[in-house]
């Protein structure tokens, strides 16, 4: 599949997550999200399990420091009643106190919708490969792309280098336990991210990534930093729910982005060996994954959910034997 | 088709330069050899080629360096990519994509290259590398010969006219190092590329190169032919050294060449030669049995059983991958053990993996492959002391141990800016400093120069003339003949050989060192050997 329509799913998942609190409909995204990464794993993804791990986490955090320093609504049943303690020293801030099920239940929605975001993004990295993704960017954003290639590609590396400095501190004879085995592991580990992404750096140069032809267009600069100001207000305004300015200033970003990429494209002459078909399944996906995106947006989140788990739907003729896939 | 013309490059806070007014020409179509002592600048002449240095690396360049006509002064690397092809040392850190076809045309894509030349160029490099069957093959799932083959093919693809690699077979086993050599070879007399290359062991492709250039340690460079450029000394392959025995002129460089004239060599040493009598089996301080080591996916070590005797050296040796390193970090007791017991001399019953690490160390000691992953800290002095905190023994020890093995080392010194032979030796005196009984070595000798690995092995006599033992995996045959009493090939995980040294050299082909090759069947292993047989012989 085109490595962009999981992205695309995945990014309308993030801000319907973003919108909405009902514990159902976020359980139902996040098994969604497991489902796309169990089923829709691509050969030689890296593991999903990372993800899973980091969003259970989220969701225990969230839950600790509610009981610990949340805000303690009278309403629900009391499970547990805590004493609770105002600190002198910190006016306003209530530790402990009586834990309700109300309470409890916000606290691990708001957890929830969190771990659906990494869930998410973490399924849609299992499916389609984010190198590949990066590769389908406009030229304009090459020099990004080149540190999140490099970012990409040394996070794994960065896990085994962990493990190696572990392993080695046993070798001298120490613990490999507690801070000072955390800062003196830092110190490998480290030095050999730097050099592999030096590496990695040199070896995408002397492949002659970044050519070009002609000299630079000097918009270009400005264009995208334009670009980057008005998406950053336009955002603001949505999540302030303002959409009077917001959704200007958005379509003033999107300008501005084409704008550059093009001007930026004209001195590369750079070519793809393989071009990604877009078929019915990438408008599936990505279709399901925009429309999320609108209704969550407009406050339809029942809707939105239910399109979400449509999109699904695009994983289907992969499981099927008889069909080609590409 | 290379051109240097009086180059120095100086690298900042450096008062002295990397490479000193260097002078070469490359003529086109040849394969050009590049030796040097660890440290003495090869990578950065390489470098100066590719244009990386000054434009990537920093640095002053003074001179000139022209390549296919186009001058490195005013092309920076990225406008060479159709030039120069540049294969790093490690092909698994230079890889951008994750499939063996993204991988190869991802250098034409850069270049803009139509979809049809792409699809005929991959179909080419596939061919001729021998990766057809691996085109749709996830990178990192390659063993290392074919990653290397991959990492040469993906800059084939942009036809450069010059191919330059850095130690393109330090990592690989024998018989992927030869792979990787015969395909390089084949791009030189059938296609007419230009190829130079920085390699450490001489012995493999001194043989294949028309112009050897020599970079010593204080940067200066001479060139020639190799016969001429290559003296017994510090840096020749043991053919080099045995033609000096013999009085061979001019020197052999293949061992088919040497053959040819060993015929008077061989009947002397026949003649001279007494059989030899074995030292019966030591005192065992090591005894594992049944070891097995399954890891996520893989099962590494399928029950292997092996004995260490005091006073000897083990060579493990088998492909990439055959569970060597594996088996070395199960005996030490610090990696995985599935299942299977290890029990430790001289109070029988003591298992590594059951102590804990401060103690574990004192009786076993293991250099991992990288030996850089044990030192954490910003000096030398500092690492020294630290070992010897940790090993309990009398401040100094380590020091003293590290002026044995590597000479005088700055004590300031940070442990990066070690040459590899200054670095393992630190490592070796850290673990040794508590004198454990075994010393577990996984590939000792990659990236070490022949001074290097002469010292390693006086560091292993002296261990074993302690009463302690060594197990060391290697796919270096020639460091192996001159240390080992004993080998063990492994393959996928199971014991197929194991015998004394001379016995398993001698009659595999892949393992056997050079002299053995050149002399058989006199079963001798090293030119150190046949000048006492000689010797004796008078």
């Amino acid at each position: 599949m085109h490595p962009a329509a999981w992205w695309v799913w995945a990014a309308g998942v993030v801000v319907l997550a973003g919108r909405i609190h009902a514990p159902q409909a976020l359980a139902a995204l996040a098994v969604a999200a497991c489902v796309l990464a169990t089923a829709g794993r691509r050969q030689g993804a890296p593991s999903f399990a990372g993800y899973v791990a980091l969003a259970l986490g989220i969701v225990a955090v969230r839950v600790v420091f509610h009981v610990l320093v949340g805000i303690k609504t009278p309403t629900g049943r009391v499970l547990v009643d805590l004493p609770s303690w105002h600190p002198a020293w910190a006016p306003g801030v209530q530790l402990l106190g009586p834990v309700t099920t109300t309470g409890l239940g916000t606290a691990a929605a708001q957890g929830l919708a969190l771990a659906v975001m990494v869930l998410a993004v973490g399924a849609a990295a299992t499916a389609s490969s984010p190198a590949r993704l990066l590769r389908s960017l406009p030229a304009a954003l090459h020099h990004l792309a080149t540190a999140a290639v490099i970012a990409v590609g040394v996070a794994p590396s960065l896990v085994a280098a962990v493990a190696a400095a572990r392993r080695a501190r046993r070798l001298r004879g120490l613990t490999t336990r507690g801070p000072r085995a955390i800062a003196h592991a830092a110190v490998p580990v480290l030095a050999d991210a730097l050099d592999r992404a030096l590496d990695l750096a040199a070896s995408m140069e002397v492949r002659g990534y970044a050519r070009r032809s002609g000299p630079g267009d000097r918009r270009v600069g400005p264009a995208l930093a334009g670009a980057v100001l008005a998406a950053a207000v336009g955002t603001y305004g949505l999540l302030a729910g303002a959409p009077a300015y917001a959704v200007p200033a958005l379509s003033l970003g999107a300008a501005l982005a084409v704008a550059g990429a093009s001007l930026a494209a004209r001195g590369q002459a750079r070519t793809r060996y393989r071009e990604d078909p877009w078929g019915y399944r990438e408008w599936c996906a990505a279709g399901a994954g925009a429309m999320t995106g609108v209704a969550g947006v407009a406050g339809l989140p029942l809707l939105a959910t239910a399109i979400a788990l449509l999109g699904l739907l695009a994983l289907l003729p992969a499981r099927l034997p008889a069909e080609v896939s590409v | 088709m290379i051109s240097v013309e009086r180059v120095s490059v100086t690298y900042p806070g450096q008062s002295h330069p990397a490479v000193h007014d260097v002078d070469l020409e490359i003529p086109e179509g040849e394969l050009c050899l590049v030796v040097g002592p660890t440290g003495s600048g090869k990578s950065t002449l390489l470098r100066t080629i590719s244009g990386l240095v000054p434009h990537f690396s920093g640095g002053t360049l003074a001179g000139r360096v022209v390549v296919a006509g186009r001058d490195t002064r005013t092309h920076r690397p990225r406008d060479l990519a159709d030039a120069v092809g540049v294969v790093l040392q490690d092909p698994a850190r230079g890889f951008v994509t994750e499939t063996v076809t993204d991988e190869l045309v991802y250098a034409m894509e850069q270049l803009g290259l139509p979809r049809a030349v792409m699809r005929t160029r991959t179909e080419e490099v596939l061919d001729l590398l021998g990766l057809a069957d691996l085109r749709d093959a996830p990178l990192r799932d390659l063993s290392g010969g074919e990653q290397q083959r991959v990492a040469i093919g993906a800059v084939l693809t942009a036809h450069p006219q010059v191919l330059v690699l850095d130690e393109p077979t330090s990592a690989l086993d024998p018989p992927a190092a030869d792979d990787v050599l015969a395909a390089l070879t084949r791009l030189v007399h059938d296609q007419g590329m230009t190829v130079v290359l920085a390699e450490h062991r001489l012995e493999r492709v001194v043989q294949y190169a028309d112009l050897v250039v020599a970079v010593a340690a204080d940067g200066t460079v001479s060139h020639g032919a190799a016969g001429d450029v290559l003296g017994p000394g510090s840096a020749a392959p043991p053919l080099v050294e045995l033609a000096a025995v013999a009085g061979w002129r001019p020197v052999p460089l293949s061992v088919r060449d040497a053959r040819r004239r060993v015929a008077p060599l061989r009947d002397r040493l026949t003649a001279a030669r007494t059989r030899e009598v074995l030292p019966g089996p030591g005192r065992a301080v090591l005894t594992a049995r049944g070891i097995q080591v399954r890891h996520r996916r893989a099962h590494a070590v399928r029950g292997v059983d092996l004995t260490l005797a005091a006073a000897s050296v083990t060579a493990v040796m088998g492909r990439n991958g055959a569970g060597k390193s594996s088996l070395l970090w199960a005996l030490s007791g610090a990696g995985p053990r599935s299942a299977g017991s290890v029990t430790l001399g001289p109070e029988p019953g003591q298992d590594p993996a059951a102590l804990d690490a401060a103690a574990a160390r004192r009786l076993v000691a293991l250099v991992p492959q990288d030996p850089t992953d044990l030192l954490y800290l910003g000096s030398v002095g500092a690492e020294c002391r630290a070992g010897d905190t940790q090993a309990a023994v009398a401040a100094g020890t380590c020091a003293q141990l590290l002026e044995r093995f590597a000479g005088p080392v700055p004590a300031q010194a940070h442990p990066r800016d070690l040459s590899e032979g200054q670095r393992l030796a630190l490592v070796l005196a850290v673990q040794l400093a508590a004198d454990p009984l075994v010393l577990l070595l996984d590939e000792p000798t990659r990236g070490l120069d022949y001074a290097a690995k002469r010292a390693l092995v006086a560091v292993l006599a002296q261990h074993t003339a302690r009463g302690g033992a060594v197990l060391l995996s290697s796919h270096d045959v020639e460091f192996v003949a001159q240390c080992a009493d004993r080998v063990v090939v492994m393959s996928d995980g199971v014991t197929v050989t194991d015998g004394p040294a001379r016995d398993v050299l001698v009659a595999s082909p892949t393992f056997a060192p050079q002299v053995a090759k050149v002399l058989h069947p006199v079963p001798l292993l090293t030119v150190a050997e046949v000048r006492e047989a000689l010797a004796a012989a008078r």
